[in-house]
């Protein structure tokens, strides 16, 4: 774990969004992703958690440009991703793939399974025959857990949990250096998503694989991550190493988050001082001046609405980073 | 304490094309006032179905039989007008998703106070009045400017609260809420959890809280009941549930839950394999095959739910399970100290 994978540098997705009227509108930026800069090492799973809108999906997407970026420099074993052409784009994405929340949307209902899973080798090596094919998408379908005598069933045929293993092997067929895994087990039922996620962190163990594991689910995160980065409108409010960030949250977002989440353990849960938010998260064509989180934090100052609080390290030398002004209080 | 509801041996079916399908077996509960339930289970546990059934609202291919009684009155095969008179006046029910259950074409204000003059012959005026104060309890900032709003004008969160104040409109004696915080942020599912909390011990309301997730159980209720394949696994007083789970189901539920307030574990106690179906469920304990403690008899026997010894296990304790003593323990969470968890 020394060289960086992935290294994003000031990412922004901004995306124009049409208000008004039907003919006297106008158009508005929609800030979804603002200035996210990280570093992913090989090995590393890197958590994003945030509420809805905090931009974590198109984080994602914007990395793998499906979206295209609007500004900053995503470099990819020092190769600049945005510079490249989309034919050597594609090439790249043998090395990164993408996982997503609803397992059976994600695959093609009128493809078999085997064929869903080679679905990438036929695209990027054709070279390796039918009998290889078939010999490389049972020996994934074991590694997941499916039983390879299911290679010629469709998707509906599966359970959501099987189905999102399914969506594993293909992503892990390529043999790939980073996967992108969006909300992959928020809508599985509590039972499997245990079992999804040792998969995954199996998976991670075997290959060395990288992971980007997007989630609003704090536990779920808290468990699969080495690091984790916490968004809120877009922007980075903090990124630290685990324990680092359930142990001393700096950010009061963070802390509020962290608190929010109930505790399978009746008197703990009963216990526990919960810090609140008030209201809701402000429209993103609307974003509060200065610190975005300023409308709904409760140690919000004058100062917070007028300057941008910088992302800046904690002082205690353990790559824990926060963008707040009031941290230290 | 006098039960509000009292459901016996509710059993409810659905005749489908492949054949008759057993969504709720047997199932007997009750709810005292001011007491909050949790009824816990995956999906198709027949956890929902139980309280359609209930209100009356099963889909038109099931049927529900057994005895469901609010207070004195029975409920089960009333007719719709009889119903009406319970359904949203005594008894209320929110459910997960605020936005399908609003009728979008309509002002929250018409929805709102056509219940009140609807069920309590209120006139407009008087029922503008109590339906915004009413918003306003439950947290809707300037409710008064948004009470001719449409629904979606309000976000998520929002909109659950306009569905729980709408529940509350006729001050039932019970609210049902399925999953009323799934679809929503974990800082949004905080304030509706502690208005429910607020609801419970300022105006007495009994609360049934259907839900998947353990931790939302465990602030809020007072008793749980554990579901599985249309069954009560199990049944108990909160902290019995949590602390000595007696039931192999309840026991791995627990365990297979990653914790934000402990150090994360190799790899999580998963339970294997997946929940049965319902239209073909295996001869025995539907549990069985996923059952680490499984053995000859729950191949053959259906175990059916039994109290457990009150001096072992203290009071209402019930599991449907032929083990005598689950000595399996729940997994000690290293727990971490300091942080805001603490």
């Amino acid at each position: 774990m020394s060289e960086s994978l992935l290294s994003v540098r000031d990412l922004k997705v901004h995306f124009e969004v049409r208000v008004g009227g039907l003919f006297a509108g106008r158009y508005l930026p929609l800030k979804a992703v603002d200035g996210v800069s990280f570093e992913l090492k090989a090995g590393e799973t890197l958590g994003i958690v945030g509420e809805s809108g905090c931009g974590k999906s198109t984080l994602g997407r914007a990395i793998l440009r499906l979206i295209e970026p609007t500004g900053g420099r995503c470099v990819w074993l020092g190769e600049e991703l945005s510079s490249l052409n989309a034919q050597a784009m594609r090439a790249k994405r043998q090395d990164m793939q993408i996982i997503f929340q609803d397992p059976l949307a994600s695959l093609n209902p009128r493809m078999t399974v085997g064929e869903i899973i080679a679905e990438p080798l036929r695209t990027f090596a054709p070279g390796i025959g039918r009998d290889g094919m078939k010999a490389r998408v049972k020996e994934l379908m074991a590694k997941v857990g499916l039983l390879p005598q299911m290679i010629n069933r469709y998707p509906h045929e599966f359970s959501g949990g099987q189905c999102q293993r399914i969506g594993i092997a293909r992503a892990m067929v390529l043999d790939p250096k980073l996967i992108v895994c969006d909300e992959p087990v928020s809508a599985l039922d509590v039972s499997i998503r245990a079992q999804i996620v040792n998969l995954l962190m199996r998976l991670q163990q075997e290959f060395g694989l990288s992971l980007l594991f997007i989630s609003h689910d704090l536990s779920v995160v808290r468990h699969i991550s080495h690091r984790i980065m916490v968004l809120y409108l877009g922007r980075v409010m903090e990124i630290a190493d685990r324990e680092s960030i359930y142990l001393h949250p700096r950010h009061p977002y963070t802390q509020a988050l962290i608190s929010a989440v109930p505790v399978p353990d009746p008197d703990k849960e009963r216990a526990k001082r919960r810090l609140v938010l008030q209201g809701d998260l402000p429209s993103p064509l609307a974003p509060p001046s200065g610190c975005v989180f300023r409308t709904r934090c409760p140690k919000a100052t004058g100062l917070c609405a007028e300057e941008i609080p910088v992302l800046e390290e904690d002082g205690t030398g353990n790559r824990h980073r926060v963008a707040c002004h009031h941290w230290r209080e | 304490m006098t039960a509000v509801l009292d459901v016996r041996n509710l059993d409810t079916r659905f005749a489908t094309p492949d054949g008759e399908v057993h969504a709720v077996n047997d199932v007997s509960f009750h709810i005292d006032e001011g007491e909050s339930v949790g009824i816990v289970g995956e999906s198709g546990s027949g956890k929902t179905q139980i309280f359609l059934s209930i209100m009356g609202l099963l889909a038109r291919n099931g049927r529900a039989g057994g005895e469901v009684h609010y207070r004195d009155k029975q409920l089960l095969g009333l007719p719709r007008r009889e119903l009406n008179k319970f359904r949203g006046v005594t008894l209320s029910m929110i459910f997960q998703d605020p936005m399908t259950s609003l009728n979008p074409y309509l002002r929250i204000s018409r929805q709102m106070t056509e219940v009140l003059v609807e069920h309590k012959g209120f006139d407009e005026a008087a029922a503008r009045k109590r339906s915004i104060a009413l918003l306003d309890r439950v947290g809707i900032p300037s409710a008064g400017q948004r009470f001719d709003l449409y629904p979606h004008e309000f976000s998520g969160g929002m909109r659950q609260r306009v569905m729980i104040a709408m529940a509350l409109l006729c001050e039932p004696d019970l609210l049902i809420a399925d999953e009323p915080t799934t679809a929503l942020d974990v800082t949004i599912q905080a304030q509706i959890l502690e208005l429910l909390a607020d609801l419970k011990r300022d105006f007495g309301t009994a609360i049934i809280l259907i839900t998947h997730d353990l931790g939302v159980v465990a602030g809020l209720c007072d008793r749980v009941m554990v579901m599985y394949a249309g069954r009560v696994v199990e049944k108990g007083p909160v902290r019995d549930i949590f602390y000595r789970p007696q039931h192999p189901y309840t026991l791995g539920l627990l365990n297979s839950m990653p914790r934000i307030d402990a150090q994360g574990a190799s790899e999580l106690a998963a339970i294997p394999g997946q929940p049965p179906n319902l239209q073909n469920l295996p001869q025995g304990c539907a549990y069985r095959d996923r059952c680490p403690y499984a053995f000859e008899r729950c191949r053959v026997d259906d175990p059916a739910l039994r109290p457990l010894d009150p001096a072992q296990w203290g009071a209402a304790r019930e599991k449907a399970c032929h083990l005598e003593r689950l000595e399996g323990r729940r997994q000690e969470a290293p727990t971490l100290n300091g942080g805001v968890l603490a």
